[in-house]
């Protein structure tokens, strides 16, 4: 069972009390009306699928309630980092050499 | 005394004699003995029947890595467990066992006939054997499969144990506890660290156990230990016994499985059978010693056939001899050692067999000393003997060419092909594996987790290594927790440390192919299965470990994964790095059903949520189902009634003077706040702005795809306030999807969410008495036709409870929802029950709840829709905001597939000869003459029998069902193909005159 850190809570927690939420940073268009067909389309369906590390959502759903974003490394499952949903995606330079 | 027990020898208490049954025998043991080492105290190795070809097997280990040795235990009533290791099974007065994978009996044995049908279960069979002529596979090759699949008998009774789980938070835990994991649990205890250390053994010491001629800074070996384990008591180490580490996961999350009542004559009835552990640890250090690996070669898995190792633990440890008149046979030192303390015990060893030319010289002389022949350079080419070895052919090796065989008579022939560390554990951590050119073998080396690794498991073997490496290891794992320790170093006299040479297939002059040499014996893998296997184009180890089953039995190729690894490496012409070696994988041993579960079993299964009402539903004969997690009253049946007769009967009296039902399980979400209406408006297809405080509308939820989600009614309480419903197995999914939106998307809005689901308890009243009922206890609201009419909300007090009081329908009938706080919902219910009863009130279930929806049309998301299916499919385009702006799910509508014509779209069916009632689920064609297969353009969501209409109605999806109003589909049965006539959707009052009351 993986250990999460919820950056609201500031705790470290056990996987059992989040629940994943999907690729994180892909924002909703302000004005669906707006888009083409095909970017619509890539919103909804269109996903990185990444070996390596990831950004994505989680949220703490049996604890505070809040989404917030990760970057875990798809092949060790090592989180690298959490952040608040809204704040800025963290250089990938920036992160722990995955493993340490 | 058994004729195999060596007075003096051994750990167990000879003293104390302990009586068990094996295949109905009685079998005389000691206190502390295994079932294997047991029943080798009375001259039997014989104990099982190999899987494949129904060999006859005996042990090859004394461990848990014991291939052959599986038996049956029953410790009592349903207590049956199969493929326990006979050479892990304690033994106490009165335990059953009993051998596996014979017919009529062990030692003669039907199925044995497989052993000479080789050619037709050689590597890959599964492919190869079954698939001709394709009209046996019916009547003979699966019932012969069916027949033959599976180790042991399952348990057929239901599991009487319990079973615990816990968690345990600690500094450091030590996995092993042999010389290197005791010295590691002491270093890290003495750097102040709380430390737990787990042995699977039901003893702590390993190697320890077996070696007592080690004298250790000048104590006698198992003094040294007892003392040494007081001493790590005394420091506050939490030692576990019987406990194996199953699997390593991770942030060094260790599993631990504990034995608790299995080796106990008589347990305490309260105590748990095995408890699992979930540990976390700071730091792991794995101190899992070797495996000793068996050699390769014709006939080398007979009754008396053993790993020379394993020889010396039956020896040592339980103070019995495997044999009277043993033959060695090796390529590595340590099997010198058995010899040795087998001759000093009395036996006759008949040679040391060492497939090197120029063995130790201090072994020569140890071996003339005992007066063994030694046969220096030779190989072993056979055995004979059919339950028990009673010769092997010795043959002499030259330059690489088999010379002249030789034929020595024996009782058991003790192998050895050198040690291997058991790197199982630090496997499943995703840690890397280096190969060792030197030891011929895989050692650990990126590490994925915080652990460290001691003694054999890295390689480094003899006891003073070993504790040496350990205590030093534990000061390594101090040291990374910010503890300085300094490590003892200790001094072994007597050790026994050695090296060897790696074989695959021992030299033979037999035809490779008429020999059977086993790698995998649970399995019944041999060498030239691993060698076909390549031959026939598997390159990648991982595909010769499928297509042979090689190290794929319930020991994990802990005995075999070497060998067929050298053997496949040397097919491909590849060096053993370049071939790999397979992913172990969790657990390490097998593990009962019982530990995982642990205390969820039985009523603790899954949570069964009640409603306040539940329990009068109970009381008044209710058939309940369960609905997510909910248990729901289906329907109340009459005596003598059926659900048909109770639910029509239901119906009608619904329709005809007044139903109450049980509606507490539907979701509902307050949302709050000033821009509360701005949110609907972005959540819901339905425009809000409009909707007045105290009054309710129908909302329809989309995904972002523009497929419906879940629908319900909502009421407006006030401007900034909202009381949602939800389906009832989508109440968490909703809230989930609202606070998504609401927190990543739109976090400028001032909207609060709060699940009141269970807040509420709501009885729903339909019927054209509804009004008259419910009137005379609502107090502070008219609820009159004229001053609150159909769709209204308010709050007001029923029956003296608070309420929030919806006036909607469900059924077409004049309907009330009364929501009162949950704690007098049974109250409530109560009392109009006893009121209602002047107009004959009828409490209704679930099914009838369904039936009257379908009469009028009403959807159930997730029956009549699959997640594929858009507003306008439904036939609830009015339901979509025209004018909106954005709400979810909006823009999808627009893509040119949700706008394709000929989707498949919600229409009613009534089965042309007016009885038929049919299949929910059953497909739909238009030509029910085309040729198989056919094209397939809908399916039946709802079927019913419907007491208003007179007979069965039905809601499908069809593809462009709604140009196919009054056309006639066809739906195939198995026995006929009944046609029905697409129609609307409604069955019932279609002007909704009903409500109008």
């Amino acid at each position: 069972m993986l250990l999460i850190h919820c950056p609201y809570c500031d705790e470290t927690l056990p996987e059992a009390e989040f629940a994943y939420a999907g690729e994180a940073h892909i924002v909703r268009p302000d004005n669906p009306a707006d888009v083409s067909d095909e970017e619509w389309r890539d919103f909804l369906f269109i996903r990185n699928n990444l070996k390596g590390p990831h950004y994505e959502r989680w949220r703490h759903i049996h604890g505070c309630g809040r989404f917030f974003n990760a970057v875990r490394n798809t092949v060790t499952d090592r989180f690298l980092t959490t952040y608040r949903a809204g704040e800025r995606r963290p250089d990938p330079e920036s992160l722990p050499e995955d493993g340490q | 005394m058994s004729r195999f027990r060596v007075a003096g020898r051994g750990r167990v208490q000879q003293d104390r004699p302990v009586c068990f049954t094996f295949d109905g025998q009685t079998i005389e043991g000691c206190a502390g003995d295994t079932v294997a080492s047991a029943l080798l105290a009375n001259g039997r190795h014989l104990m099982g029947r190999s899987f494949k070809y129904h060999r006859p097997r005996g042990p090859v280990t004394a461990g848990t890595e014991e291939p052959n040795a599986l038996i049956g235990t029953r410790r009592g009533e349903g207590q049956f467990e199969p493929n326990t290791r006979a050479t892990a099974q304690e033994i106490w007065n009165g335990l059953d066992t009993t051998s596996q994978n014979k017919y009529p009996s062990l030692s003669f044995d039907v199925g044995a006939l497989n052993d000479s049908l080789y050619m037709l279960f050689s590597a890959g069979f599964y492919y190869k054997t079954f698939m001709w002529p394709r009209s046996f596979w019916d009547k003979v090759y699966e019932p012969f499969i069916r027949a033959a699949a599976g180790l042991g008998v399952s348990p057929s009774e239901p599991d009487p144990d319990h079973y615990a789980s816990r968690y345990l938070h600690t500094d450091v835990l030590v996995v092993g506890g042999g010389p290197a994991g005791l010295a590691a649990a002491k270093s890290a205890a003495e750097a102040g660290l709380r430390v737990a250390l787990v042995d699977e053994n039901s003893e702590m010491g390993g190697t320890l156990l077996s070696e007592p001629q080690a004298e250790i800074d000048g104590n006698a070996a198992w003094d040294w230990l007892a003392e040494e384990l007081a001493t790590l008591d005394a420091l506050g180490v939490r030692i576990m016994t019987r406990t194996t580490a199953i699997g390593y996961y991770h942030q060094n999350m260790v599993g631990l499985c504990q034995k608790l009542t299995d080796h106990l004559e008589t347990p305490d009835p309260d105590m748990p059978r095995e408890r699992l552990w979930r540990v976390r640890a700071q730091q792991v250090i794995l101190a899992q010693g070797g495996l000793e690996k068996p050699l390769v070669f014709h006939g080398n898995d007979r009754p008396g056939v053993m790993l020379a190792g394993s020889a010396q633990t039956y020896l040592n440890r339980y103070g019995v001899k495997v044999g009277d008149r043993p033959v060695i046979v090796t390529s590595h030192d340590s099997a010198w050692h058995a010899a040795f303390d087998l001759a000093d015990a009395g036996a006759d060893v008949q040679a040391i067999v060492d497939t090197r030319a120029n063995p130790r010289a201090d072994f020569i002389t140890g071996a003339e000393k005992r007066n063994i022949e030694v046969l220096a350079g030779h190989t072993v080419t056979g055995t004979r003997g059919r339950l028990r070895i009673k010769a092997v052919r010795i043959n002499s090796v030259a330059d690489g060419k088999v010379g002249a065989a030789r034929t020595l008579t024996c009782d058991c022939l003790l192998m050895s092909g050198g040690w291997t560390p058991s790197l199982h554990l630090f496997s499943h951590t995703k840690g890397t594996l280096r190969w060792d050119d030197e030891s011929q073998t895989f050692l650990p080396d990126r590490k994925a987790e915080a652990c460290q690794i001691a003694g054999a498991g890295r390689g480094l073997w003899g006891i003073e290594t070993a504790l040496n490496d350990g205590a030093a290891m534990g000061a390594a794992a101090a040291e990374e927790l910010g503890h300085s320790v300094k490590a003892t170093a200790r001094s072994v006299q007597n050790d026994r440390t050695g090296s060897g040479v790696t074989h695959t297939e021992l030299p033979t002059d037999r035809n490779p192919s008429r020999t059977k040499a086993f790698v995998d014996f649970q399995n019944d893998v041999m060498a030239k299965d691993l060698r076909l296997a390549v031959r026939e184009g598997m390159r990648s180890i991982e595909h010769v470990k499928r297509y042979t089953t090689n190290g794929m039995a319930t020991d994990q190729g802990k005995m075999s994964n070497m060998n067929g690894l050298n053997i496949a490496a040397d097919a491909l012409g590849k060096p053993q790095p370049q071939v790999g070696l397979t992913t172990f994988r969790p657990p390490y041993t097998p593990t009962t059903f019982g530990a995982f579960v642990g205390y969820h079993k039985g009523d603790h299964f899954d949570v069964t949520r009640k409603t306040p009402i539940d329990g009068w539903a109970e009381e008044n004969g209710a058939v309940f189902e369960p609905v997510s997690l909910w248990r729901r009253a289906r329907y109340f049946p009459q005596p003598g009634e059926d659900m048909d007769a109770a639910v029509s009967r239901e119906c009608r009296a619904t329709r005809k003077s007044l139903g109450m039902f049980d509606a507490s399980t539907l979701g509902k979400i307050e949302v709050v706040g000033p821009d509360a209406v701005e949110f609907m408006n972005r959540m819901y297809t339905n425009p809000w702005t409009k909707l007045a405080p105290g009054r309710t509308r129908y909302g329809l939820l989309l995904g972002d795809d523009g497929f419906i989600r879940d629908d319900g009614v909502i009421g407006r309480l006030t401007e900034d306030r909202f009381h949602i419903t939800t389906t009832t197995g989508g109440a968490a999914r909703v809230l989930n999807m609202m606070e998504d939106y609401l927190q990543t998307e739109w976090p400028d809005l001032k909207v609060w969410l709060t699940s009141t689901t269970e807040q509420w308890a709501t009885i729903a009243l339909n019927g054209p008495n509804a009004r008259n009922l419910l009137s005379p206890f609502v107090e502070g609201l008219d609820i009159s036709d004229g001053a609150f009419p159909h769709m209204s909300i308010a709050e007001c007090t029923v029956a003296g409870y608070p309420a929030r009081l919806f006036r909607v329908s469900f059924t077409g009938e004049l309907g009330f929802e009364v929501n009162v706080p949950a704690r007098h919902g049974r109250a409530l219910w109560e009392t109009l029950f006893e009121a209602g009863q002047q107009f004959d009130i009828c409490p209704y279930g679930t099914e009838t709840m369904h039936v009257l929806r379908a009469e009028k049309g009403f959807i159930i998301v997730g029956q009549d829709t699959d997640g594929t299916v858009t507003p306008y499919d439904a036939g609830q385009g009015w339901a979509v905001g025209k004018k909106k702006r954005d709400f979810v799910g909006m823009r999808a509508l627009q893509r040119p597939d949700l706008t394709a014509k000929n989707r498949k779209q919600l229409v009613g069916l009534l089965t042309e000869d007016s009885r038929t009632k049919l299949e929910e689920g059953a497909q739909i064609v238009l030509d029910p003459n085309q040729s198989k297969p056919m094209r397939m353009v809908g399916h039946v969501t709802s079927s019913y029998h419907s007491d208003a209409a007179g007979r069965p109605i039905a809601l499908a999806l069809v593809e462009g069902g709604h140009n196919r109003m009054g056309e006639t589909v066809h739906i195939p049965m198995p026995d006929t193909v009944v046609k029905a006539t697409v129609t609307g959707t409604t069955f019932y009052d279609p002007d909704n005159e009903r409500l109008k009351l």
